[in-house]
């Protein structure tokens, strides 16, 4: 079964969760730039005389699709790299995908999304 | 009585009447920033627009209007029409030591950037058309009699002693509160005060206030019309009061929260409007407090005009035609013979008089300025309209008025 993590974080936290999902051996992801706001609402931004309220931020959403079973890790991952504690740090979703297919070679399903160095090789190698 | 021509006073003149025309282009800039991305081509346009427009206006009949031969201290007689006769030979009326020409040039810039001041007040709406309009019979029939009245030889405001160097009233409190009148007659932007209008390139803004400045020294050194000690005494006042004014307007950006960029950029050219009625009248000292001064008056001006829900967009009102008036009535104030033997002295150098002609130059000004904007605006706007629609607002001016985008 594959699934979709479709992660919303800080713009300023991207390093830090690229590197901790490097670390884990996800090796594919996508970014999009985002606007919107949560719970917070938005931030006050200071004008020429005074400050006003904005209230579409610039946020990152990053979609990994990977087999279920690396699902809890990465979760892991994005959410001890990407939180700072306060107000505005993002959400986390997750869906089931039907299907991927690598355009290449045409390979489906897990083939698909795998790749040499990814999650599931180091686990493998890490039993043998 | 002929004028002799100096080729430094010329050479100096040649090089200001430069300096004052890179102040719309930078007016351009410094406006571009404040408005949405979708917006920035159409302010660019309201404001180059003048360089064509009143570059055309002026030679035609412009100046002479403002500087023709003076019909009961009202207006300037058609002598100058199409330029006639103003050529290379010095008119000892204005400056006795610089062709004509180039008085005329100078003033120019002046009659180019003005009417480009206004356009803040309604930026991001209004009907490129109607705005065309109601330029030209702007630039017609406020700033060329205003121009007479001030600056023309036997215009009445002059003629009485009003002090305004390089152009606190004729300038800046006309194009402040002709701002203002316009800003009421055409309404908000749509969704003003609801949604958040957030400048969309900073950078923009602050690099055109930099080039303000620079173009600063012309305005008002250069309205010494010679290259001397007048002309730096007016330098170094306009350096003065824009430093002061920036300084303060950072620290009260900063009592309120951070000293934002746009703040202080914004405080640095309200201290240049507030200099220039003043620069060549008054010592580098008074003008560092005209400059402190006139920091917060336009710093809650702002405010106050943002808490009655005022669309004035890029408060030309609250920084250029109050910088102006606090401009003029320091002039009042502080003016002495010892900075300018051709000026007067001020209330604090013995004179209280000035200060009641400085009082009565504002009035007027701003009597003039306002009324007839406002009656010129209302009736453009009941016949043939001063807003696009709103689904032309909504997709902005620079596709539907000029059909193409800054940014691809």
């Amino acid at each position: 079964m594959l699934k979709k993590i479709e992660a919303i974080i800080r713009e300023d936290k991207f390093n830090d969760v690229k590197e901790a999902l490097r670390e884990i051996g996800i090796v594919g992801l996508n970014v999009f730039e985002i606007r919107g706001h949560g719970r917070q609402g938005g931030v006050t931004l200071v004008g020429r005389s005074g400050s006003y309220q904005v209230d579409m931020l610039v946020k990152l959403q990053l979609n990994i699709i990977l087999s279920e079973h690396n699902l809890e890790e990465t979760i892991e991952a994005i959410l001890n790299s990407a939180s700072t504690g306060e107000t505005g740090d993002g959400l986390i979703f997750v869906y089931p995908v039907e299907e991927a297919i690598r355009i290449r070679t045409r390979e489906r399903g897990h083939e698909a999304v795998m790749y040499p160095g990814d999650i599931d090789e180091r686990k493998h190698r890490g039993k043998t | 009585m002929e004028g002799t021509l100096n080729s430094g006073d010329t050479a100096w003149l040649l090089v200001c009447c430069s300096l004052v025309l890179l102040m719309t282009p930078a007016l351009a800039l410094f406006y571009g920033g404040m408005v949405r991305r979708k917006n920035l081509l159409s302010t660019l346009t309201l404001s180059y627009i003048f360089m064509a427009l009143a570059g055309v206006q002026w030679v035609l009949y412009g100046y002479s209007l403002a500087f023709g031969t003076d019909i009961g201290g009202l207006i300037g007689g058609l002598n100058f029409l199409g330029f006639a006769g103003v050529g290379a030979l010095p008119n000892p009326d204005y400056a006795k030591t610089i062709p004509h020409g180039l008085f005329a040039a100078f003033q120019m810039m002046f009659a180019v950037i003005t009417p480009a001041l206004i356009t803040g007040a309604f930026v991001e709406r209004v009907r490129f058309k109607s705005f065309l309009l109601f330029s030209l019979i702007w630039m017609t029939l406020v700033y060329d009699p205003l121009a007479h009245w001030v600056w023309g030889k036997g215009g009445w405001l002059g003629a009485m002693g009003v002090l305004d160097f390089a152009g606190g009233t004729v300038v800046h409190i006309a194009a402040g509160y002709s701002a203002l009148a316009f800003a009421l007659v055409i309404g908000p932007r749509k969704g003003f005060g609801k949604v958040p209008m957030e400048p969309h390139n900073i950078a923009f803004t602050v690099l055109g206030a930099g080039l303000l400045w620079v173009g600063w020294f012309g305005f008002n050194a250069g309205s010494a019309l010679a290259a001397n000690g007048v002309a730096v005494n007016a330098l170094l006042t306009t350096n003065t009061s824009a430093a002061a004014a920036g300084l303060v307007w950072m620290v009260l950006g900063w009592l309120d929260g951070r000293p934002s960029t746009l703040g202080i950029a914004t405080g640095m050219v309200v201290g240049l409007a507030a200099v220039t009625p003043a620069a060549g009248f008054v010592s580098p000292l008074a003008a560092m407090l005209i400059g402190a001064v006139a920091a917060p008056i336009c710093y809650y001006a702002i405010r106050f005009r943002q808490n009655r829900n005022l669309d004035e967009s890029m408060d030309v009102w609250a920084c250029h035609g109050m910088a102006s008036t606090w401009g003029m009535i320091a002039t009042g104030l502080f003016a002495t013979l010892e900075v300018n033997s051709a000026g007067a002295n001020g209330l604090f150098y013995g004179n209280p008089k000035q200060l009641a002609l400085q009082f009565l130059g504002v009035v007027v000004t701003i009597a003039f300025t306002f009324v007839v904007t406002y009656v010129v605006a209302k009736v453009l706007d009941m016949s043939i309209g001063l807003r696009v629609t709103t689904m032309e607002e909504e997709v902005g001016l620079d596709i539907s008025a000029h059909g193409e985008r800054a940014y691809s």
